[in-house]
C-alpha cells in the first residue's frame, strides 16, 4: 500500500510516522525545505521538497501507483486541487482532504473528494465529550456516507443500567461493537451482556438513527 | 451582461474596464482594498472587498443572477476553487478560469471549466512573433 501525503507540518509529519510504523510505504511532499529536512532526519528519506499540485512533482513521486492520497495543507483550495489532480490525472483510488472551512464541505463532496477531515470539528467533539451529560461523540463521522462510529457513555442514573443488550430498544441495523467498562476493561457485547453504569459504548449506526440509539442506551 | 471578476490583478482590472466600457454590468472582487487602485478613475462598476471563494461574498456580488464569472487572481488553486463554486454551486452560465500551470489547465478543461493559460498563450505568441 503506497500512500502520498501532501503537507509536512505537524499533522503530515506525525501521520507519516504512524503509517511507517504500520509498514506502509509513505511519501511526504512539502514546500518548506526546513520541514522536509526535519522529517527525513527522523524518519529516513520519506519526504521531498515540492508542490503537491504540480503534475511533474507528482509524476516523479510515482503518483500513478499510489493507493491513497492525503492532502493536509493549511489551505482548502490547495487541498481541493491536489486531490482533484490525484484523482483525475493520476487515477489514485482514494483521496482524503483536510478541510479548514467547514462551509466548503458540500463543494468537496460534490467534486468527488472521498473523505474530508475537519480538525476543528473533531476537536470540538472531543471537548464536548469531556463536558457533563456526555452527548454522542463522533469517532468516524464523514469517513463513510452511510454510517458513522459513535461513542456513548451510559450515565449512572440511566434506566438501562442492569438491562441485557437484548432488552434495549436499539434501532434496526445498529451494531454495538465494543463496551468499555468503568474500570477500563473492554469487551465485545453479546445479547446477554448486562449494561452497567458508566459503560462506554462504541457503536456503528446510520446518522439518522443516532438520536434513537442514544435514547435506547441512556434512556433519555 | 452581468459579470463578476475575481481578483483585481492587472488582467482583472483591465478586463473590468473593457467590459464596463462596452456597457456590461461589472462587479470586481479582491481581498485587498489596495488592489482596487489599479482601476481607472472612470470605472463605473462595483468594486467589492472579499474573497471570491466565499459563498456569502459571492451572493453579495449577485452571483445568483450573474451571466458570467471570471477568475483572475495570481493563484491557480484559488482560481480553480472559486470557478468550481461558481459552476457547481451557483450554476453560473459562463465561467472562465485563468490557470498558469498548463497541466492544471488541461485537466480542468477536461473537467468542464473554460480555462485560459496565459503562460501557454503568451509563449505561443512570442514564438510566432520570432519565427513568424
Amino acid at each position: 500500500m503506497y500512500i502520498i501525503i501532501v503537507g509536512g507540518g505537524r499533522l503530515g509529519h506525525n501521520l507519516a510516522k504512524s503509517l511507517i510504523s504500520q509498514s506502509y510505504e509513505v511519501l511526504v511532499i512539502e514546500k518548506d525545505p526546513g520541514l522536509v529536512e526535519r522529517i527525513n532526519a527522523e524518519l529516513g528519506s520519506v519526504a521531498l521538497v515540492g508542490d503537491g499540485c504540480e503534475g511533474k512533482m507528482l509524476e516523479s513521486a510515482g503518483a500513478r501507483r499510489a493507493d491513497i492520497f492525503i492532502s493536509l495543507t493549511g489551505e482548502d483550495e490547495d487541498n481541493l486541487v491536489a486531490c482533484q489532480i490525484a484523482k483525475h490525472h493520476f487515477n489514485i483510488p482514494r483521496t482524503i482532504a483536510r478541510l479548514l472551512d467547514e462551509r466548503n464541505e458540500p463543494l468537496f463532496k460534490k467534486l468527488g473528494i472521498d473523505v474530508t477531515i475537519n480538525s476543528t470539528n473533531i476537536i470540538l467533539e472531543y471537548i464536548k465529550h469531556e463536558l457533563p451529560s456526555p452527548p454522542v461523540m463522533h469517532l468516524l463521522k464523514g469517513l463513510e456516507k452511510d454510517f458513522e462510529v459513535v461513542d456513548i457513555t451510559v450515565p449512572s442514573s440511566a434506566q438501562t443500567v442492569g438491562s441485557r443488550v437484548a432488552e434495549l430498544a436499539l434501532p434496526e441495523g445498529v451494531i454495538l461493537a465494543l463496551i468499555i467498562r468503568r474500570d477500563r476493561t473492554p469487551l465485545v457485547p453479546g445479547t446477554e451482556t448486562l449494561i452497567e453504569a458508566e459503560d462506554q459504548v462504541i457503536a456503528v449506526t446510520r446518522p439518522d438513527d443516532e438520536p434513537s440509539l442514544r435514547a435506547a442506551l441512556t434512556g433519555k | 451582461m452581468k459579470v463578476i471578476i475575481m481578483g483585481c490583478s492587472r488582467v482583472g482590472a483591465r478586463l473590468a474596464e473593457l467590459l464596463y466600457r462596452d456597457g456590461h454590468q461589472v462587479t470586481i472582487l479582491d481581498v485587498k482594498a489596495e488592489s482596487f487602485r489599479r482601476l481607472q478613475q472612470d470605472f463605473g462598476g462595483t468594486a467589492l472587498l472579499g474573497s471570491g471563494m466565499d459563498e456569502a461574498v459571492l451572493r453579495r456580488a449577485g452571483i445568483e443572477t450573474a451571466d458570467a464569472f471570471i477568475t483572475a487572481t495570481q493563484g491557480d488553486n484559488r482560481n480553480i476553487m472559486a470557478a468550481q463554486v461558481a459552476r457547481h454551486i451557483f450554476n453560473v452560465p459562463r465561467v472562465v478560469c485563468r490557470i498558469y500551470d498548463p497541466l492544471r489547465r488541461d485537466l480542468y478543461s477536461e473537467l468542464g471549466l473554460e480555462t485560459i493559460s496565459s503562460t501557454t498563450i503568451v509563449a505561443q505568441m512570442i514564438k510566432e512573433e520570432l519565427t513568424g
